[in-house]
């Protein structure tokens, strides 16, 4: 446990660990995450409140980059990447999603469709007279 | 043909390595791994307190919308403060794999103000939003608003709690194995905090107040 490297088994990686035992690298790995995140983070608050694109497609450019700033963190600072030791982290990573995709997409869908299908809330009053 | 059905036994009493068994895996890698599946079950709630979220945001009850209640100026600093603090938490990381006892005390102090500082402006906010009468019980948006913010608040105040915890363990006992397992489970932790923020400030305050 001296050295800096954890890993005593070569074929697996702690999630949260990274592969790289020298500090340069890992000190730059931080660095080009906090950069990106920061970049990210200040086109999104740009997008949001500036009139200089289609007003229509601010909403999905600051889902994706939400969606790019998360990815920049899991690689960058959760250190997940799709190495062969990374193998367990990802796929618990991908189910994670699936879950998170399934219960927010669904949701929205069939909200959406209730109210699609639902009366006017003045004419369930009057049927109920 | 018994022979070759005989192969790993021999190998094994003969003392030779087999390659497709390297044995248990080291405790670091097992804890890490845990905590990794409680990190996705915490988001999985979190995707249900979204999904709440996105259908309750236009029912207002005829109270005010997020477009009204909403600075933003605040929400960038406090987005800044978040960011600034996970990358403390990765230099204090390092520091702890390095056994580092100053520096890793001075990247979790700083990492601890960075919260603090979130934390300070989160309270005035809501305090704010209560004082002009936008409290929870407004209306099914700021229900909603207060369950998702707040939820992720009570988490960094946990987060803070917790890296206070670490920095005595490390002063009175240093850097030992399990020691440097909790840190690396803080880490993840911390880290994952600021993963849901990124979604928070998207979410709720840039697409509520755009719409």
């Amino acid at each position: 446990m001296t050295d800096v490297h954890h890993s005593h088994n070569p074929v697996d990686l702690a999630p949260g660990d990274e592969d790289e035992g020298r500090i340069g690298p890992r000190l730059i790995g931080y660095v080009v995450g906090l950069g990106l995140a920061l970049l990210l983070t200040a086109t999104s608050f740009f997008v949001a409140g500036t009139d200089l694109v289609w007003q229509p497609s601010i909403p999905v450019a600051i889902i994706v980059l939400a969606i790019a700033q998360m990815g920049v963190h899991l690689v960058f600072f959760l250190h997940i990447t799709t190495g062969a030791d990374n193998t367990n982290n990802v796929l618990a990573l991908a189910f994670g999603i699936m879950i998170v995709v399934l219960v927010i997409g669904g949701t929205l869908w069939i909200m959406a469709n209730l109210n699609h299908n639902m009366l006017p809330m003045d004419q369930i009053m009057r049927m109920q007279r | 043909m018994s022979v070759t059905t005989m192969t790993p036994d021999l190998h094994q009493a003969q003392g030779l390595e087999v390659t497709d068994n390297p044995g248990p895996a080291p405790k670091r890698i097992v804890t890490g791994y845990g905590f990794w599946i409680f990190i996705l079950s915490d988001m999985v709630m979190f995707s249900c307190f979204f999904a709440a979220f996105a259908v309750l945001s236009g029912e207002t009850a005829g109270g005010p919308h997020g477009a009204e209640l909403f600075n933003l100026k605040n929400v960038a600093i406090e987005t800044g403060c978040l960011l600034l603090s996970s990358f403390t938490c990765g230099m204090a990381s390092i520091a702890a794999d390095l056994r580092n006892r100053f520096w890793f005390q001075v990247a979790m102090a700083v990492t601890c103000a960075l919260g603090l500082a979130f934390l300070w402006i989160e309270f005035h906010e809501f305090a704010d939003l209560v004082a002009r009468g936008a409290g929870p019980s407004r209306s099914a948006f700021l229900s909603a608003f207060f369950t998702l913010v707040g939820c992720h608040g009570l988490h960094v105040s946990a987060g803070v709690l917790w890296l206070l915890t670490m920095m005595a363990q490390v002063f009175a006992k240093g850097f030992r194995a399990d020691i440097q397992r909790r840190i690396l489970c803080f880490a993840l932790f911390w880290h994952a905090l600021d993963i849901i923020w990124v979604a928070v400030f998207s979410v709720v305050y840039l697409l509520g107040s755009g719409a």
